[in-house]
């Protein structure tokens, strides 16, 4: 269990200011945020490898703030593995033994199991130059892993993978998890692999915490027009409320339910904007008339700019619909989505 | 393929500069007889005077190592104010003209100075002595140990070693079992140069101490005295000792490492 107290951090050019964050034992917590977040230096503030200016760290029941590194009980998993270079597999991932006390038979089941976990028994003498990123990661994480550390902290493991590997390395993590009793604390700027990973998530911006909650919460109801945007929701726009309905920027935009008047946001994930060449006649529809302005290839999808008076909204679809709907720049199309889609800030 | 002009001057500036360094040196190999280098290995005081220079010359890299490993780690590892600062002053033997850091050195150690009198209450005597001459040597030689020791430590991710403290390693066991195997290669690379540069040091050793005779001091008092053909075999022995040293460098920087 980890429990952040008004944790504050200054370093030169860069501030964490009034952390406060409590993660469960055995949960697989993801901090999310955008490069330059203060996602690392608040990982290694918990690792005691960044000194903290006010607050508590508290991990279980002990009060770690004032700790040197080594005494935390907090193992580091980086994005560049720093496996040591000069040692096998096996010396690697039994490195951090000869500072813990530990039976030796206790040690080598331990050792056995995680070598099966991350699959790695049969490369155990070989130099970290000899493998591929994925099985480095994998070293990596057994190394970490084989001192029974109460918290693993995972500074974006996945990002310097090539797909393929990212595949393997994630399965594994989730099967370490599984199997162990540590709490994991896992960084990304990634949203889609906080998706698949699950569980907890909080999103970091300009060194604060935005939000916290389940990952699906963060991804449907999202607390502020930041966080909108970390997860996706590309259509935000600032609207005055009354009623069941907003105005933005002229347009009347209908929500279906009665707001918070005091709300200054609402947001439409691009994904639940249906283009079409007819107008669609539902009610609880919002349906405009505009103009194409823009498409971009993103490689699977296409990303539609369509042009509604002042508002630009912006829709994926794929390039069989796009054909299908013989979209150009420049063609007249009809922008609908669900009241229900409307998120309000 | 013809070769563009370029290629060739690139060519004929490395041959001119590879015979400036090479024929010089390799005339004075030559240049004395062989009954004459016996003769000179034979002689008692060559042999003391070269065995001086390496006897002080590696306790000034010994020196030179304990005192500024902490240090080298210190410049590599934080950053500070003024660091800039303590890097330039770390240089500063370097472009100092030699015979100038005898003189300073005197100006601190001699009877003027209350640390030359401390010195010579405690019955320490720099003026012509071997602490003399080691002091002199290791303030010539450390910029080299300190800066080919700096940049081994950087080239080490401090990430290796702060995983390393996270899995409960102490700041000394971490330096011990991770920074200084990966390290050791530049640290020992550093003392050669540091060893090699004292070695050859002439002008601040002069100052301090005409005797006991340091081989580059011997060399140059046979040539005042006898001429050319008498410190030739004197520089003889002098600079295979030297490119030794270099040579052990090369095959040492050279070499493949186990991380390789």
């Amino acid at each position: 269990m980890i429990r952040l107290e008004n944790l504050n951090i200054t370093l030169p050019g860069f501030n964490l200011s009034d952390i406060n964050l409590s993660i469960g034992e055995n949960e697989f917590f993801i901090l999310m945020g955008p490069t330059g977040a203060g996602k690392t230096v608040l990982l290694e503030a918990i690792a005691g490898l960044v000194p903290v200016k006010s607050g508590k760290i508290i991990i279980g029941e002990r009060d770690i703030t004032t700790l040197p590194p080594e005494k935390r009980g907090v193992s580091i998993v980086y994005q560049d593995y720093a496996l040591f270079p000069h040692l096998t597999v096996l010396e690697n991932i039994t490195y951090g033994l000869r500072f813990h006390r530990m039976e030796k038979a206790q040690a080598e089941k331990r050792l056995n199991r995680l070598l099966d976990l991350v699959n790695l028994s049969r490369l155990q003498q070989r130099l970290p130059a000899n493998l591929s990123g994925g099985e480095k990661q994998r070293v990596a994480l057994a190394r970490a892993l084989m001192v029974n550390p109460a918290v693993l902290l995972l500074d974006e493991p996945l990002s310097a993978l090539d797909p393929g590997f990212r595949e393997e390395v994630r399965s594994a993590l989730k099967r370490l998890h599984q199997s162990s009793s540590s709490t994991f604390l896992m960084v990304t700027h990634d949203f889609a692999e906080a998706l698949s990973l699950a569980g907890r998530a909080a999103v970091m911006n300009n060194g604060r915490i935005e939000q916290i909650g389940h990952v699906t919460e963060l991804f449907e109801k999202p607390s502020s027009p930041f966080v909108a945007d970390f997860v996706g929701m590309k259509n935000l726009f600032k609207a005055s409320f009354s009623g069941t309905h907003a105005m933005a920027s002229g347009l009347r935009v209908e929500i279906g339910r009665s707001v918070d008047p005091s709300s200054h946001y609402l947001a439409i994930r691009p994904e639940d904007i249906v283009l079409s060449r007819e107008k669609f006649s539902s009610s609880m529809r919002n349906n405009f008339s505009g103009t194409v302005v823009k498409i971009t290839n993103q490689g699977f999808y296409y990303e539609i700019d369509v042009g509604v008076e002042d508002i630009s909204f912006k829709s994926l679809v794929t390039k069989g619909a796009l054909i299908e709907l013989g979209l150009e720049e420049a063609s007249p199309v009809y922008v609908s989505f669900k009241a229900s889609a409307v998120h309000i800030f | 393929m013809k070769r563009e002009p370029f290629f060739w001057i690139t060519i004929s500036c490395g041959l001119v500069i590879m015979a400036f360094i090479i024929l010089p040196l390799i005339e004075m190999m030559t240049a004395p007889s062989l009954a004459m280098l016996k003769a000179t290995i034979k002689d008692k005081d060559v042999l003391r005077s070269i065995w001086l220079s390496i006897y002080a010359a590696g306790l000034a890299s010994l020196i030179s190592f304990s005192l500024g490993t902490p240090l080298a780690y210190l410049l590599a590892r934080s950053d500070f104010r003024g660091k800039r600062l303590v890097e330039g002053i770390i240089d500063l033997p370097i472009v100092i003209p030699h015979p100038v850091v005898g003189i300073a050195i005197l100006g601190v150690a001699g009877k003027n100075h209350w640390i030359g009198q401390l010195l010579g209450e405690l019955g320490i005597r720099i003026m012509g002595s071997v602490t003399g001459i080691v002091i002199v040597l290791t303030f010539v030689g450390m910029p080299f140990y300190l800066n080919s020791a700096k940049n081994g430590f950087e080239a080490i991710s401090p990430r290796l070693e702060k995983v390393s403290r996270s899995l409960g390693a102490s700041m000394f066991s971490t330096f011990l079992r991770i920074t200084f195997p990966l390290a050791w290669r530049s640290m020992l690379i550093g003392i050669i140069m540091c060893c090699a540069r004292a070695i050859s040091e002439f002008g601040a050793v002069i100052v301090i101490a005409y005797h006991p005779m340091v081989a580059s001091v011997m060399i140059y008092e046979r040539f005042e005295a006898y001429g050319l053909k008498y410190s030739q075999p004197v520089a003889v022995c002098l600079v295979s000792i030297c490119l030794a040293l270099f040579l052990i460098l090369r095959i040492l920087t050279g070499g493949k490492t186990r991380e390789a």
